[in-house]
């Protein structure tokens, strides 16, 4: 078992890392969503996985069952998704922002808070002016 | 109550959302609820500094098992610090952001952001200090894209990618960490460690942290994020980020490394010492290239990092507490710088080195704002990079580490380089276009007060050095005993 999701969680991480090295940008969304989905295999893989009960303490004991699972993994995997979640509804809209103020979805045509690139600029705004709507 | 520095942001970052529609109050509270934080935060270094490190179990869950609060005296003062910036940066907004960046909830961000960074400093667990990084990232985002301009949608990019990816890392590492130590309280976790057969795993994993700290914190060759993105917000923002975001990420490296991946220092301390030195170097090559005025000061971000990393691989008492006190100073120094660069603009309507000049003519006490917390950055004497930089160095030679110590002082010869040239392009040259010369229409007393206050503060750490090294000393005695730390948080040593 363990190995089944140490190999899905390393198919994921490789193909999450692949897609995020691609120039386009929802290709990079879904690098971002693939690579939550390893994580949170990785911490449910982190907890040793074996069949047990469940920890809940019966009513009249102090301590849980001998052989428990361990729930703090999935505690952690609920509160990584939630954020994970958040994050990624944010990354989306923000890309359509991007979308919308430059036009396009290219890496490679975001580069003027690198290099001063004003001519690409203004060059970039002229042929958007001249597309055709 | 040591949770005040989280739950007063939480308050006001809440109030200010009631205030949504009115920009006067949304004003008003962020002054009010800047000035309760750093009376808190005061407190907070006051107690800690008399009656030693105070954690507070969350919920009264006993400490292993529950989440709990733990701050020494590095907090502490990482909490007051970042009170100080807060409060400057809040005055200084009242004027210079912007009415519609306030309607779009700049305040309510401005609070929790604050929530975020604070938390991160007072956490005592480590899936919590994911937590509240998660918590200080998202609001970094949307303020980072806050009004929509191109460069800033640009920049937005980059920034949240490759900080979604480190946050990725960064909760891999936390459940790999888990796999092997079973706990993620950091007082129990460093108690345990150590215990492990196997400490190749551990040294893994204090790899995964340091490249997800990393990139939080901008070492090289993890970096290139920050000068993508940190110049195109308004100044007032990317003062706030560059006092407070990468710093949060150099603490946490402070705590995982002296907390938690002490078993193997030969190797991992080495590793960060040599990191050290690329990113002084590179950060400020980086800088020296540069002609806009945000974005050389973002690549001294960068190059300023690898001083603190610097104390942190020399691993010492003494490189520890120059560390901490290097930071105090960095925090200070580098917001003022940003807060001058906003007056600046202000004057002259440009961050163009090559458009500006004239600015010592026109207006006396800008040149000096900017010259004194420049200077101070450089190592110059009497002021606070001077101490700092030389509490280091000496720390250096004891532990005859030479090459770091050559790296340090060479790059210092380059911070003063890059701070002339701005000197010269921007405030003692005549601009070339006398056209173009600094407008005299009086800058706003919101602008300048915060600003010379803050210089006034960092002058204060350079007179005040030997208080505030001993201050950082105590600090650096709590980080390398970790016995101290596990003590006050789980109790009795079992």
């Amino acid at each position: 078992m363990v190995l089944l999701l140490a190999i899905t969680a390393g198919v994921l991480f490789a193909s999450a890392i692949y897609m995020i090295l691609r120039r386009s940008l929802m290709k990079i969304l879904v690098g971002l969503l693939l690579i939550s989905y390893a994580v949170n295999l990785l911490l449910f893989a982190s907890a040793d996985l074996i069949p047990a009960r469940p920890a809940l303490v019966a009513a009249d004991s102090l301590l849980p069952p001998a052989t428990y699972a361990d729930p703090v993994p999935q505690a952690l995997i609920l509160t990584a998704i939630v954020i994970s979640f958040g994050l990624t509804a944010f990354a989306v809209v923000l890309m359509r922002q991007v979308y919308g103020t430059l036009g396009t979805d290219d890496l490679y045509e975001m580069r003027c808070t690198d290099v001063p690139c004003q001519e690409v600029e203004i060059a970039s705004e002229e042929e958007l002016l001249e597309e055709p709507l | 109550m040591i949770a005040l520095p989280i739950l007063l942001p939480l308050l006001f970052g809440i109030l200010s959302l009631f205030a949504w529609q009115s920009v006067r109050w949304q004003k008003t509270l962020s002054l009010a609820g800047a000035t309760a934080q750093l009376g808190a935060a005061l407190w907070l270094l006051v107690t800690v500094q008399q009656n030693g490190i105070q954690h507070l179990p969350v919920g009264s869950w006993p400490a292993p098992f529950g989440i709990v609060l733990a701050v020494d005296l590095l907090s502490a003062i990482m909490v007051a610090v970042a009170a100080v910036v807060a409060l400057v940066v809040a005055a200084y907004s009242q004027v210079a952001i912007d009415p519609p960046r306030v309607q779009f909830g700049y305040y309510p961000l401005f609070f929790f952001l604050l929530m975020g960074v604070n938390g991160a400093f007072i956490t005592g667990d480590l899936f919590n200090l994911y937590v509240w990084f998660e918590v200080m990232l998202m609001s970094s985002f949307v303020m980072l894209a806050l009004g929509g301009e191109r460069p800033q949608i640009e920049g937005a990019i980059k920034y949240v990618i490759l900080n979604l990816l480190s946050s990725t890392l960064f909760l891999s590492a936390v459940g790999l960490l888990y796999n092997l130590g079973g706990t993620l309280n950091m007082a129990d976790l460093a108690l345990r460690l150590p215990r492990l057969e196997s400490s190749g795993q551990v040294t893994l994993v204090a790899m995964l942290f340091l490249v997800a700290f990393g990139i939080k914190s901008a070492i090289f060759p993890l970096f290139f994020w920050l000068p993508a993105s940190y110049h195109t917000p308004p100044v007032t923002i990317t003062a706030l980020f560059s006092g407070l975001l990468t710093k949060v990420g150099v603490y946490a490296l402070f705590r995982v490394f002296t907390l938690l991946f002490v078993q193997d220092t030969a190797y991992t301390h080495i590793i960060i010492l040599v990191i050290a030195g690329f990113t002084m170097v590179t950060g400020v090559f980086g800088a020296a290239a540069q002609t806009d005025l945000r974005r050389l000061l973002s690549f001294h971000i960068v190059s300023q990092i690898g001083y603190l990393l610097m104390g942190l691989g020399l691993f010492s008492q003494p490189a520890l507490a120059a560390g901490i006190y290097f930071m105090v100073h960095v925090i200070l120094a580098k917001t003022s710088l940003f807060l001058v660069a906003g007056i600046v603009e202000k004057m002259d309507g440009s961050f163009n080195l090559k458009e500006l000049g004239g600015i010592y003519s026109a207006r006396f006490g800008v040149a000096l704002l900017f010259l004194l917390p420049a200077l101070s950055l450089a190592g110059l004497p009497p002021l606070s990079g001077f101490f700092a930089k030389l509490a280091l160095i000496v720390a250096g030679f004891e532990l005859q580490q030479y090459p770091i110590v050559a790296a340090g002082l060479a790059v210092s010869l380059m911070t003063l380089y890059s701070m002339t040239k701005i000197w010269n392009e921007a405030f003692w040259k005549e601009p070339h276009d006398p056209a173009h010369r600094p407008a005299h229409k009086p800058i706003s007393a919101w602008l300048w007060v915060p600003t010379a206050a803050l210089v006034l503060l960092s002058l204060l750490a350079g007179i005040l050095a030997e208080p505030l090294l001993n201050l950082a000393n105590q600090a650096a005695a709590q980080l390398v005993d970790p016995s101290i730390y596990i003590q006050a948080v789980l109790g009795a040593m079992p």
